[in-house]
């Protein structure tokens, strides 16, 4: 049913994103762009040596992809880099296959639902993307 | 379209949508409600059964062949020509050229004409309207011979501003290329019109018939078009097929756009003389199937009457304006005071791919996203827009079913 794409958490997070604003001394910052819905997003991460010390976005996009940034920010926070691109292959893994849903996703796991509409996973990974690339090379990425 | 009757138009949609099998199914536990025809049109049994008929008992390749099949093959594929013919209300079948489709007639055009006859400095005109069909192929040319791309504007209705046409137009102008009926919007532009302002200024004038065609009667002798262009699968046709017409004295100043068989008269490693008209566009085997399925498709429109469909989408389409209009919240993009089939809209806090998807799982089948036309979205500074489109087979209950859907959608974002 939609009710399971379009979870309370996912809803409270499109309407009221947590973290959205640009960051002034971030020290890696990328871009993302999905052509095919025109969602955009622009990634800010102040790394502390190896670890995320903070992160924000700003950008326009559909309820999925504006909760799955603002979702993001918030797992990311305190992470290292190790840490980060381990998750995103978990966030990844929930929206593509069938495996049990991994407890370390914590409250990403309310987009278990996203793996039931193929035509949105690229909604939901845009953030992630951007973050691989704001972590690896920092240039624009692009889900298509 | 101002010539229109007031009356319901009288076309039997119950008994017409039995012709089309793919309408009658379930989506997500729903009746399928398919608003998605400026996409692709639904195809009626009639053309199924041309392509299968041709698979199943005609299966040649054309015009080489003496044995019988290739006779059958060959005289099924010509007679979709002429169809077109009369259909577009050309002179003759040597101005009606097949290709895959609209793009690939822009292309043909822009490739074969326009390496030709564009020069340095000069300029071709486009408008703010164009599906990126119509866009590329002249930039691209412009690109390789250093030609200016001109744009005429819009409105917030989203109609085109004719002063401002006319102050683009000036002696360097060797082309204005633009559309008929805007599939992101809807419009009905003035195409005679601007087509003769075109001619005034010495140019010439290619239209884009791909959303046009399935909608309003198009003649293209009197519209005076110097290039007019179709896809075969908006008109109730298979996709991969489509016409190119162009007016014969261009054609035959114009080189060929492809090399191969069937475009040849005399091969020789020195030298090779090209195929007459419309051959000599025409190079390799073609798409047989798809183009006996297009013949196909115009019987079965030409039998509804075109003038019917567009007297009863019309009604449809005002309908669903009055309906969505009144939903709070909501903005039609494009208001034009000629329209067809297009009902696009934006609404307040919810992103069009939200829209669809909640639709979708009601059955309910929108396109969401830009429409090929990057520019238009920009213009009315909205990322995307949710867009149904009408075909003939669309119903006013159907209507009612979108605006219940859309109420849904407004429920889970309240």
């Amino acid at each position: 049913m939609v009710h399971d794409l379009y979870e309370e958490t996912i809803l409270d997070h499109s309407k009221r994103p947590r973290n959205c604003h640009a960051m002034q001394d971030a020290n890696r910052q990328a871009d993302g762009y999905n052509p095919l819905c025109g969602d955009k997003l622009r990634l800010f991460l102040k790394m502390d040596g190896d670890i995320v010390k903070d992160v924000s976005f700003v950008g326009s996009g559909c309820a999925i992809s504006t909760a799955s940034a603002s979702l993001m920010t918030e797992s990311l926070k305190g992470k290292t880099r190790e840490e980060a691109l381990k998750l995103l292959d978990k966030f990844h893994e929930l929206l593509t296959t069938d495996v049990q849903v991994s407890k370390d996703l914590g409250k990403l796991v309310v987009f278990c639902g996203v793996r039931d509409y193929p035509a949105r996973v690229k909604c939901a990974t845009l953030a992630w993307h951007t973050l691989k690339s704001a972590l690896t090379s920092g240039e624009t990425t692009s889900t298509e | 379209m101002s010539t229109l009757p007031k009356t319901i138009a009288s076309l039997d949609v119950e008994t017409l949508r039995e012709d089309f099998p793919v309408l009658k199914q379930t989506v997500h536990g729903k009746p399928l409600v398919y608003l998605d025809s400026a996409a692709t049109a639904q195809k009626p049994t009639v053309v199924v059964d041309a392509i299968r008929r041709f698979h199943e008992v005609d299966c040649a390749n054309i015009h080489r062949g003496v044995h019988e099949l290739s006779q059958r093959s060959t005289a099924a594929y010509e007679e979709t020509r002429d169809k077109v013919r009369r259909f577009l209300r050309a002179k003759s079948n040597e101005e009606l050229i097949f290709v895959r489709g609209t793009t690939e007639g822009i292309n043909l055009v822009a490739s074969s004409w326009g390496r030709k006859n564009v020069e340095a400095g000069d300029e071709i005109v486009i408008t703010a309207m164009e599906h990126h069909s119509n866009i590329v192929p002249w930039q691209m040319l412009c690109e390789e011979k250093s030609a200016r791309l001109r744009v005429i504007p819009m409105n917030q209705r989203g109609e085109l501003i004719l002063e401002e046409y006319e102050k683009l137009l000036n002696p360097r102008t060797k082309m204005v290329a633009f559309t008929h009926v805007s599939n992101a919007l809807g419009t009905i532009n003035p195409v005679r019109q601007m087509i003769q302002m075109a001619h005034h200024a010495g140019a010439l004038a290619l239209v884009d018939g791909a959303q046009s065609t399935p909608h309003i009667q198009v003649d293209v002798q009197a519209l005076d078009a110097d290039f007019y262009t179709m896809s075969g699968h908006k008109v109730f046709g298979p996709t991969g097929v489509g016409m190119l017409y162009g007016k014969l004295k261009l054609l035959e100043e114009m080189p060929p756009y492809q090399g191969g068989g069937d475009m040849i008269k005399v091969v020789t490693f020195e030298k090779t003389t090209y195929a007459d008209l419309p051959y000599k566009f025409e190079a390799g085997t073609p798409n047989i199937a798809g183009g006996i399925g297009l013949g196909a498709a115009l019987d079965y429109v030409n039998r509804i009457g075109i003038e019917n469909i567009a007297a009863y989408e019309h009604q449809l389409l005002e309908y669903g304006t009055e309906k969505l209009s009144a939903i709070p919240g909501l903005r039609l993009i494009g208001t034009a005071r000629e329209k067809a089939s297009v009902l696009a809209f934006v609404m307040d806090g919810i992103h069009p791919h939200d829209i669809g998807t909640i639709l979708d799982q009601q059955g309910i089948a929108v396109r969401t996203g830009h429409h090929c036309a990057q520019p238009v979205m920009d213009f009315f500074n909205v990322p995307a827009t949710t867009r149904a489109s009408l075909a003939f087979y669309n119903t006013f209950g159907e209507i009612d079913a979108l605006v219940a859907g859309l109420h849904k959608v407004q429920e889970i974002f309240a």
